[in-house]
């Protein structure tokens, strides 16, 4: 999908604030409600809006210590990629699960309310699944989102 | 900064919260049995602690013509005492550049990149990420798949 000017303009602003109303979002664009309507109606039916994403403060919440883990697989054509990533997609901890290509096979995002409670998850959940071999883990300081090419 | 007490209710909004954000307040309440009014003065309240700092628009970038997701992970050289400040204000100038994430670890910085298509990501590499500051490591990850990227905290 090629994108015009209002277009980006729409999803900078929804990046931002994805509850902003259409009349909001219309007035600050110079364009009538119906048609920011329909322009968003035709980034979400084009895909390009793939949904929206409830922003929490993690550490306010509780979760003091979120950890980026590598992790290769030991045992490969044993055990079935499909297995390993449903098991390790329903760790409720487990944010994000990305098979990848290069030095490991996935990179999974981790919360937990502290160090002591990350060991607990990475020991007791994850090293305990099938095929798990070599993990390396990063603990995250701090994280930007930017806009993107738009 | 300290961690807000919770108490059932307020989870139990959070929670569904997190799995539609859309939702209207009326059909949040009735999911978590409550009046409207009440739900409204919780979320309110969370939103005015700093709980809920707002939400978000997902973009898909591949349905934008991004077919390439690389994560790059970087050792800078912490001989510079700017090295952090430098990278970090150089790589915000780069669009391509999704998110920054620094770590404690054996890697410095993590930069997650998108491009249209390899000979796009190459040009891209060369020019914009090789040319950043105080550099001496970079070793690139190829996205292959997301399993799961719903990013909701198990509260």
């Amino acid at each position: 999908m090629t994108l015009d000017d209002l277009d980006r303009q729409i999803l900078q602003a929804l990046q931002r604030d994805a509850g902003l109303s259409t009349t909001r979002l219309a007035k600050r664009l110079g364009l009538s409600q119906p048609a920011t309507w329909r322009r968003i109606r035709r980034l979400q039916d084009a895909g390009v809006i793939a949904g929206r994403r409830l922003l929490l403060d993690a550490e306010k919440v509780g979760f003091g210590v979120t950890v980026f883990l590598g992790v290769k697989l030991a045992t490969k054509g044993r055990v079935s990629l499909e297995d390993f990533e449903r098991a390790i997609g329903a760790i409720p901890e487990v944010q994000t699960v990305d098979h990848i290509l290069g030095l490991y096979d996935y990179r999974l995002r981790v919360v937990a309310r502290d160090l002591a409670d990350f060991e607990r998850v990475l020991r007791r959940r994850i090293m305990t699944l099938p095929g798990v071999g070599d993990v390396e883990a990063n603990v995250l300081l701090s994280e930007e989102r930017r806009p993107g090419p738009i | 900064m300290g961690i807000l007490m919770l108490d059932d209710m307020d989870r139990a909004i959070l929670r569904q919260m997190q799995a539609d954000p859309a939702m209207t307040m009326p059909e949040l309440a009735e999911r978590v049995g409550a009046t409207p009014a009440r739900v409204i003065r919780r979320v309110d309240r969370m939103m005015a602690d700093g709980i809920i700092a707002g939400q978000r628009a997902v973009i898909d970038w591949r349905a934008l013509g991004f077919a390439v997701h690389v994560s790059l992970r970087i050792t800078l050289d912490k001989t510079v005492t700017r090295a952090f400040d430098d990278f970090l204000a150089a790589a915000r100038e780069v669009p391509e550049v999704l998110e920054i994430q620094t770590f404690l670890g054996r890697v410095d910085v993590r930069l997650s990149l998108i491009a249209r298509d390899l000979p796009d990501y190459q040009r891209l590499y060369r020019d914009r990420i090789l040319t950043l500051p105080h550099v001496a490591d970079i070793e690139a990850l190829m996205d292959v798949a997301n399993v799961k990227s719903d990013m909701r905290l198990p509260i």
